[in-house]
């Protein structure tokens, strides 16, 4: 497996760098769409069922089939890498929509209530209070989409996407262990790095939780 | 009966919850345990029906010890009641009360009977039999945790704070009821509560228990007011104990004065009083409220919104705290007696109430030593609390 | 593009044979449900027991967890061509054997967490009630515990199959049947209305399966955990006269 990656280097660090692009770019899109409409959810009550319904829908749709669709309606190629952007995209905001009106129902009434008789205005309080309250929760809802998002880039190496999963299919293809084990080897420690990076980024911003472990 | 014999419960970490406790709980009598945070009576409670086990000592149901039976067998013949009832969600409320009997292998048919004999029992209607748990209220919640614990008719039952978690006007409700079967039933009760009130309302003994485990002191309610065993007992009876020990004395045959009445509705033209105020009644001969006439239009009738009606009423048969709270409260300084079905009987004055307060005082330490001396012996004194309001 | 699809879906040639529609729908089916019930005899099991005992969870949970990490087709290839050179057989079993597996392995660990996170979610309150009542653990298991946690553990289920037909999909890369067919051959043969078909065929099974287990799961649990009767507080007239009684004098 060293040696292929030796042998291999610049195409497999190409792969890599696509890989970690095209699941890492879904993830902040789909965060950015996902936390109006989580909030949209929360708001107008009566959004929250037919929201939550369409997001499920959506993520039901197995993601070869996405991959293959999109490009018709896209008008774009088959093996354009936006598709699986555009398709990563909408898996992560049918994931986070729940996730995100979910945290923001979570935050304690008597917290609300308090801020908004302490004089904050919709905006600021949610930006101030309700946001940095539901982070823990979202945090946890991108974790799960961005290791999910590393597992499905690998699928679209079916339809002639660069990225590591030309190193399933090939590997397949001449019956060789090598480029496969590497291939996975090299998504599981992608898949952690991301899990690693939101974990820490959720750290950072919520302070009060440290000061309680402690 | 259930006896504790020398039961103590120590945990790995060193804490001890329950130290060398020695009681009785006797048969057909309800004995609480009462104690603040960490005393071991919840802990206490549940080694009886062995859901935790003793480190040391026996507990004995009747004349067989606890740790010989088979603990599913055990706890079939015990009815458990805890603090949030802990009723089945899934499970309707017919189906809730019925699961022990279903345990024992009771034909389903005779156990869904069971059931609604119960829910009749426990002052539910009899509609309640197909709802969900979810659908009722706290206090209507307990109330089916009552009868599941009574459905296959345990000689015992454990209460584990079981009015703790409810409001305070349902939990009035719940302990009268509570009573009124206990009246009925005559169970063998332990019930663990942290309110000292509701150890002293509900209790034919009560056993208070300090952190750490120790018993330090078991006594009727009565007792208990008047002889706090040491300064912690004392602490934690409160205040008001002298007050509140009144509520165990019956008035008895304390003299009441006839009082001149006018009934609702009637000309105020001619009304007289010798202090200036008159009590009100309606048609059934219940009191409604005093009359000050000085304050009256003459030409007026007697309605309601000219009644004052700040006072309490004592019934008859009630206790010196009632006849003594009918004085206090009252707004013409005379309290309000009825009989049984609420009509008037008459009125006492609170010096007339202090004065057999005092007589009877003075005549009272031969009947404390006596009291003293049977509880020595390990045997409680049973004294009924008197009923009416406190 | 619609049109196209509708074309080739209506074609009555890919109705029939050895490439047709149903054909293809029941492989693809096939293959789902064993996995199905595999992952469901070890997951479903494996979690009552260590919500129930309480033992274990986190260990196991953490590496189911890290289960969703390893990627679909990296697996696929990988068992296959590790695991197909020893199976001596003509038929589909060659690259069968290996696809359940890594189907097998994907669909453990959501119905796992699930079911553990249903049992362990019980209202200790109920769970000390059933035991100070009698019941020995397996019938506290079996008539309390397993019924609460209904709603996750479908939810598990629903999760893992969702799981499966998307991955089954897949499988046709490596030489199965099933649906995903229209898509590879289609990919090969440059044929976009049959790959454009095949995907909107296993979009819609998706669908009708995941809407299929919800009305399941509707009926099979418990109408006192869902909440499906009527919201009307009912008010115990009893009750109502405590509250007029407790009101000052007479």
């Amino acid at each position: 497996m060293i040696q292929y990656f030796r042998d291999n280097q610049d195409q497999v660090l190409n792969w890599l760098a696509w890989h970690a692009w095209l699941s890492a770019l879904p993830l902040v899109l789909g965060l950015l769409i996902a936390l109006p409409l989580g909030w949209l959810a929360r708001r107008y009550r009566w959004l929250y069922p037919p929201l939550v319904t369409v997001a499920g829908l959506l993520y039901t749709i197995p993601s070869l089939a996405l991959f293959i669709l999109l490009p018709g309606l896209l008008k774009t190629r088959i093996l354009d890498p936006n598709n699986v952007v555009v398709a990563l995209t909408i898996y992560t905001v049918a994931l986070l929509v729940r996730v995100v009106a979910d945290a923001l129902g979570a935050v304690p009434n008597e917290v609300l209530q308090a801020a908004t008789a302490m004089g904050y205005r919709r905006i600021g309080r949610l930006l101030k209070v309700e946001l940095p309250i539901a982070v823990p929760v979202i945090a946890a809802g991108l974790r799960v989409a961005a290791v999910s998002n590393v597992s499905l880039v690998s699928v679209a190496a079916l339809i002639g996407v660069p990225e590591l999963g030309q190193l399933f299919t090939n590997g397949f293809q001449l019956s060789y262990q090598a480029p496969i084990l590497l291939g996975i080897l090299l998504s599981v420690l992608l898949a952690l790095l991301f899990d690693t990076v939101i974990q820490l980024a959720a750290r950072v911003l919520t302070p009060w939780r440290r000061a309680v472990a402690r | 009966m259930i006896r504790f014999d020398k039961v103590s419960k120590h945990y790995p970490d060193g804490t001890v919850a329950v130290d060398s406790l020695d009681l009785v709980a006797p048969s057909g009598q309800i004995t609480v345990f009462v104690g603040p945070s960490g005393c071991g009576k919840t802990t206490s409670l549940r080694m009886i029906n062995r859901m935790i086990e003793p480190t040391s000592g026996k507990i004995w149901l009747d004349d067989k010890d606890t740790s010989t039976i088979p603990t599913h067998e055990l706890r079939r013949q015990i009815g458990y009641v805890i603090q949030h009832a802990g009723l089945f969600p899934h499970r309707t409320i017919l189906d809730n009360i019925a699961t022990v009997p279903l345990l024992l292998g009771w034909d389903r048919k005779k156990a869904r009977a069971r059931s609604r004999e119960l829910l009749e029992r426990v002052g539910l209607p009899g509609h309640f039999a197909d709802r969900y748990p979810a659908q009722l209220s706290g206090g209507q919640q307990q109330r089916v945790g009552v009868a599941r614990a009574l459905a296959a008719d345990p000689p015992v039952m454990l209460m584990d704070e079981p009015f703790s978690a409810v409001d305070p006007i349902a939990r009035d409700q719940l302990q009268e009821e509570f009573l009124r079967l206990q009246n009925e039933l005559g169970k063998t009760i332990v019930f663990v509560t942290h309110d000292i009130d509701e150890a002293i309302k509900l209790g034919d003994q009560v056993a208070v228990l300090r952190v750490g485990g120790r018993l330090a002191q078991l006594a009727t309610p009565g007792q208990l007011l008047s002889e706090p065993a040491d300064a912690f007992v004392a602490a934690f009876v409160g205040r008001d104990r002298g007050y509140r020990a009144l509520g165990f004395t019956p008035a008895g045959k304390l003299a009441i004065r006839d009082e001149a009445t006018i009934a609702m509705g009637s000309a105020l033209a001619g009304a007289e009083s010798a202090d200036g105020w008159l009590l009100a009644v309606d048609d059934q001969g219940a009191p409604q409220g005093w009359l000050r006439l000085a304050e009256v239009d003459r030409a007026k009738s007697v309605t309601e919104d000219l009644l004052h009606r700040g006072g309490t009423v004592a019934d008859q048969d009630g206790s010196l705290r009632s006849y003594l709270d009918a004085c206090l409260s009252s707004p013409s300084g005379r309290g309000v007696i009825v009989d049984g079905t609420g009509r008037l009987a008459g009125t006492v004055t609170a010096a007339e109430v202090l004065a057999v307060i005092e007589q009877r005082s003075a005549a009272q330490p031969a009947e404390q030593q006596q009291a003293v001396g049977q509880q020595a012996v390990g045997q409680p004194v049973v004294e009924q609390p008197v009923g009416g309001s406190q | 593009m619609i049109t196209d699809i509708w074309n080739w879906l209506s074609a009555a040639e890919h109705w029939h044979g050895p490439d047709g529609i149903p054909i293809h729908l029941k492989e693809h089916l096939q293959y789902s449900l064993i996995a199905l019930l595999i992952a469901a005899a070890i997951a479903l099991p494996l979690g009552l027991l260590i919500g129930h005992t309480g033992r274990g969870g986190f260990a196991v949970v953490a590496i189911a967890n890290s289960f969703r990490a390893l990627p679909t087709v990296g697996l696929l290839t990988f068992f296959v061509i590790l695991i197909a050179p020893h199976i001596h057989s003509t038929g589909e079993a060659t690259y069968l054997i290996p696809s359940e597996i890594v189907l097998v392995l994907l669909a453990i660990p959501s119905m796992l967490t699930n079911t553990y996170a249903g049992v362990s979610a019980v209202d200790p309150a109920v769970r000390d009630a059933a035991q100070g009542m009698g019941m020995r653990g397996s019938q506290t298991l079996w008539q309390v515990e397993l019924p609460n946690a209904l709603p996750l553990i479908f939810s598990g289920i629903r999760s893992s199959f969702l799981q499966v037909i998307a991955t089954a999909t897949i499988t046709a890369y490596v030489s199965l049947g099933g649906l995903g067919r229209y898509l590879i051959d289609g990919l090969a043969q440059q044929d976009y209305p049959q790959m454009a078909s095949g995907a909107v065929l296993v979009a819609v099974l998706a669908l009708l399966i995941d809407v299929a287990l919800a009305v399941v799961q509707r009926y099979a649990v418990s109408r006192g955990i869902t909440g499906r009767y009527s919201r009307k507080r009912i008010v115990d007239p009893a009750e109502q006269k405590a509250v007029i009684a407790a009101a000052p004098l007479t």
